[in-house]
Parts: structure tokens; sequence; C-alpha cells
């Protein structure tokens, strides 16, 4: 029994940070109707960003993440100004195939830079530290980790249903013509939201390079993942989002434990199929 | 007098028909075996965008699970070689109407989905399915198939020290794939696709099935993509789970046909000419900076054209006919109103 709530809370804390992924594709995509596929790398290149900041200025993950998410944020808001604004009126998938090239781009990038190697931050405060609970382990790297992407997924939720900027970015997700009529400026909106996805899986990798290996290829699996999160919990919506990736780091925790490790993300994409087969605009989807 | 004007479709189908003659003569010019290794892979790539091009362009349902069928293909031809020791058609055969199998039923619950859930829906399978064969002992899981060495000649369609003979099989395989995509571009099914693309709910309306049509389109493009890959599998020697059923093989499908121009019968022709020497030539000339280069700079290149030209080189093609053509009017007018005057 003690095993199967280890597997429970390691799903658990897995299943936050994949929330933080997702909601930050979710965002995105409700507002816009964009699928970013250069979201993992962007979770790659927040993980280097820490990493080296880590390694060569010796700032831990802590505090680090502030300067991941910050340069997502740019960086996010870069992509839409160059990239997604002019594929905004075109074919439905341009924008899609446009944020692949861009994916391309970035990866091989940091694969130029920094070589393929694995790195990961060694002698950070949190390194190695746990908390026991009888006999249940709670490992502190993720569970920092994990509880700040719940925080900062609640965060950004609150910003969206309580804010008069997250009304005025409800507004342009409902109706851009008629939100540009009340005077919103939906072009900074749309950059300020693909920023604010940006910022998410900024602060997402910031924090995780403490336990989790950096390398150029780290962000594919996350990417999909984050796709069948969000489209698991249904179209922009981030509860939906949040409660879809929870649920997926859980499959996978016991999937990995109970099948297979091998046939844990089996799993997973396999239960997508079957839930989407049933609901094909996702479990909270309309 | 009886001579005919020479009108513009005679042109089109003298020009036509002297591709046709010119093209098996290549490689007897071309003797430069990396040039042959180009002009194969260009054709090899234009067939397999061409089988995407049926289901992703003609019926306008975006898959990215075509690397699942083209995988299927080569494993096929690869197991019947490596595993059973024979010659590989009736492995081709098999794995090609295996792939139209599994294209029919992944196929009937991913069709329900729209837009960017189907998209999503096809990663998933891409992926369950490179990882099923990652571990599926039958089939050498993440070793791959390593091809023994076997006699050359048409009979085991393999051949160690020249590249002509694969030029000309993937020269058949390209016209045949793209005749049968004629075919059904100008048969009653073709309308049918068009009708679905265009709006499902209309096509119903008036009698389509469209699950049925979809479904058609889907099990013909697979078992065309299956063919391809065992193909593929035999220029290469070797398959592996990663080398063929990986989302980046299904990218490669997907990005040639848009970057050509989905749902026209030479845009993935387009898109491979433009995309396939640039990748084979950057990897030739730039691969050796630290690795990667050759890669940033094709990504630079499809940003810039999906965000300069969303309808790709047909697009580019029709708007510079569109240009001409309305240079030419003007000055037609220029010179009625001259003549007027």
């Amino acid at each position: 029994m003690t095993m199967f709530f280890q597997v429970a809370i390691d799903g658990l804390l897995m299943g936050m940070v994949y929330a933080l992924v997702a909601s930050g594709l979710s965002l995105i995509w409700g507002v816009m109707d964009v699928i970013n596929f250069a979201h993992g790398e962007f979770l790659m290149v927040a993980m280097y960003v820490s990493y080296w900041l880590g390694f060569l200025m010796k700032v831990d993950p802590i505090i680090s993440w502030v300067a991941s998410g910050a340069f997502c944020f740019i960086l996010g808001a870069i992509t839409y100004r160059l990239i997604i604004r002019q594929c905004l009126g075109g074919p439905a998938l341009s924008a899609l195939l446009a944020t692949f090239g861009l994916s391309m781009i970035l990866k091989n990038i940091c694969l130029n830079r920094f070589s393929p190697n694995y790195r990961i931050l060694t002698g950070t405060l949190l390194d190695g530290k746990k908390i026991l609970l009888g006999d249940l382990i709670f490992p502190l790297p993720q569970l920092v980790t994990g509880l700040s992407a719940l925080a900062i997924v609640f965060i950004i939720f609150y910003i969206i249903k309580r804010t008069r900027l997250g009304w005025a970015i409800q507004a342009t997700a409902m109706d851009k013509e008629a939100a540009e009529l009340m005077g919103i400026k939906t072009d900074w909106i749309f950059a300020f939201v693909f920023g604010l996805g940006g910022a998410c899986v900024g602060i997402a990798g910031g924090l995780m390079p403490s336990y989790l290996a950096v390398h150029p290829e780290v962000g594919g699996l996350f990417s999909l993942i984050a796709f069948i999160a969000v489209a698991m919990g249904g179209f922009g919506s981030i509860p939906g989002a949040l409660l879809a990736a929870i649920f997926i780091g859980l499959i996978e925790a016991f999937g990995g434990f109970y099948v297979a490790p091998v046939f844990k993300y089996v799993v997973v994409f396999g239960l997508y199929i079957a839930v989407v087969m049933f609901r094909p605009k996702g479990l909270f989807g309309w | 007098m009886n001579i005919t004007k020479f009108k513009k479709k005679d042109v089109y189908w003298y020009l036509f028909i002297i591709v046709l003659i010119i093209i098996p003569l290549v490689p007897f010019v071309v003797n430069n075996s990396f040039l042959q290794h180009v002009l194969i892979l260009i054709l090899l790539f234009a067939s397999m965008s061409q089988s995407w091009n049926i289901i992703g362009g003609y019926a306008g349902q975006v898959s990215f699970g075509h690397s699942v069928f083209f995988g299927i293909g080569a494993y096929g031809a690869g197991m019947a070689v490596v595993k059973y020791g024979i010659v590989p058609w009736p492995g081709i055969l098999i794995g090609a109407f295996t792939a139209s199998i599994v294209a029919v039923i992944i196929g009937y619950p991913c069709f329900k989905l729209k837009g960017h859930y189907f998209a999503i829906a096809t990663f998933a399978i891409v992926e369950i399915f490179n990882r099923l064969f990652m571990v599926w002992y039958w089939v050498e899981g993440a070793l791959g198939l390593d091809y023994p060495l076997v006699e050359v000649g048409w009979k085991n369609f393999i051949w160690y020290n020249t590249k002509i003979p694969y030029y000309y099989g993937v020269l058949i395989l390209f016209i045949v794939i793209f005749g049968i995509v004629r075919w059904i571009e100008k048969n009653r099914f073709g309308y049918y696709l068009a009708a679905v693309r265009e709006d499902q709910e209309a096509a119903e309306s008036i009698g389509i099935n469209s699950t049925m049509v979809k479904l058609a389109a889907m099990a013909i493009s697979a078992f065309l993509a299956a063919l391809c890959g065992a193909f593929f599998v035999q220029y290469n020697f070797r398959v592996d789970p990663p080398m063929v059923m990986s989302l980046s093989m299904s990218m490669t499908f997907v990005l040639i046909t848009i970057l050509g121009g989905a749902g026209t019968i030479l845009g993935p022709l387009m898109g491979a000419l433009i995309l396939i020497p640039l990748q084979e030539y950057s990897r030739a000339l730039w691969g050796g900076f630290g690795g990667g280069m050759d890669l940033i700079i094709f990504g630079i290149i499809i940003v810039v054209v999906v965000v300069r030209q969303p309808r790709g080189i047909m697009g580019i093609i029709s708007e510079l006919k569109n240009h001409f053509q309305k240079i030419k009017k003007s000055d037609f007018n220029l010179k009625k109103t001259e003549g007027g005057e």
C-alpha cells in the first residue's frame, strides 16, 4: 500500500509540472486558436537559461526561475511579432508549421552551441533533500517545483478571470473584431498572451534543472504531453488542462510501475485516444 | 489551309512528353553518385508526399500519422528479407495491405475529430507505434533490421555499387502514384473528397457518406505510403523505429506538400524539388560546423516560406501567372484605346 501511495505522489508531482506546461499551451490555443509547436523547445531554452545561471554564476534554480520565465516571456512575445502575427489570417495549420520550423531552429542552435550532452545541476539548495512522512518520501526539488507550478497555474487562472487584463483577453478570445471596437488593442493582447504562455513553460523549465537533465531533445516529450493534456482537457480551458495534466501524470506513474516502464507513454497516449473517442472535444470542451 | 493553330493546351502536352522522354535518360548524363542520390530522394519524397496529399490535400484531413504507414511498409519489406530470407516482394505487398488495414482501424475513431484535435490524435498514434515497435521482439525492437548481403538484381531489388536501377525503380513508383492521384483528382471520388474538404455537413446533406470517403482516401494513401516505405528500406539496407516512425518523418510528408502547395497535383513535386536538394546540400556543406547548422538553415527557410506564402510554391506560381496575365491584358487594353483614337 505504501508503494501505491508513493507512486501516486510521484505521478502527482510530475502532473503538476505538466499542468504548468500545458496551461501555457492552453492559453495560447484558447485565445488565438494556434498550436505552438515550439512549446517544448521554449521549455528546453528555459532549462538551459537556468542551468547556465546555476553553473556559471551559482544562482540557485529557486531564484533563477524568475530569469528564465522573463526570458521565455520575451521569446514568446518576439515569436508572436515575427512569426505568428503573419500566420493568423492564413490557413489553419500555417502557424503550426511555422512554429515547427522555429522548434527546429531553437533545438539545433542549442545542439550547435551546447553539444548534445546531458547536463544536470548538482549542489543546489534543494539537491537530494527529502521530506519523510511515515514511509512516504517527498523529494524536495520535485515537491517545490510541483507546488510552484500549481501556484502559478492558479495565479494565471486568477489573472484571466478576475483582472481587467484578463477580461480583455477573454473578450479578444471570444470575438476579435468586437474587442477591437471596444478599444482593446488585440495585437498587444495576443503578444502578451503568447508571452504569458512562454513564461509558463519558462518558469517550469527554470525550476527543473535541479532534478532533470538538460539536453537539446528534452522538450519533445513535454510538448507532446502538453498537446495531449490540452486536447484532453478541452479547447482553451485551463482547469481542464490542469486536471488532464495531473491525470496524465498519475497514469504515467501507475502505468510505468504496474504495467512496464517502456509502456508508460503507450498507456498515456492510448488512454487519450480512448477519451477523445467518447468526448471528441475533450473532457471539459464544448 | 489545314494548319491548326498551336493552342496553349498542346504546348503543355508537348512539354509533358519531352519531360517524360528526358527523365529516364538523366542517370546517363549525371555520373556523380551524390547527384543521383539527390535525384532519387527527390522522386521518393515527392511520391511520399503525393500519397499524403490524397488525405491531407484533397480530403483536407491533415494527418501527422503517415510515418506509421511508411514504417509498416518499410518493416514489411525488411522482415521478408532479414527475418525470412526471401525476396522482398511478398513482404512489400503484405506491408502495404497491413498499412491500409491499420489506416482504416485508426482512421475510424480519429475522423470523428476535427482540426487541431485530429492533428494531436495522429501525433499520439505515431508515438504509440514508435514505442511499441521499439520493444517488439519480433521486429528486433530498437536494434532495427540490418540487411544481409544478398544477390543483386531486380529479384531482390538490391544493388550495392550503382544507384541507377534505384532511380528507375523510384521513377516507376513516382509515375504510378502520380497517375493514381491524377485519376482520383478527375474522378467522381476526387469530387467527393473536395466536397468533404470544403464543407463536410453540406457534403453529407447531398448524400455523400463522408466517413466512408475519408476512410477510403486514408486506405489508398496508406497503401501508397507503405510502398514508398518499402522502397526506402530497400535503398537504405536498414530500418529502425526512430528512422521511419517518428514525428519528424511525418512532418517531412506534411512540410513538403504544404510548401509545394497542398491539394495540387504538382505541389508535392515542387516541394520536394526545393526542400530535398536544400536539405542534402546544406547537410553536405554545413553539416561539419559543429552539428545542427544545416537544420538551423532548414528551419529558417521553413519559417520564411510558411509566413510569406502559406499556399506554397504553387501559390507563388499562380500569383506570377495572374501578374503576367494582368500585364498582358493591360497591354492589350492600351493598344485598343490607341487604335480607337
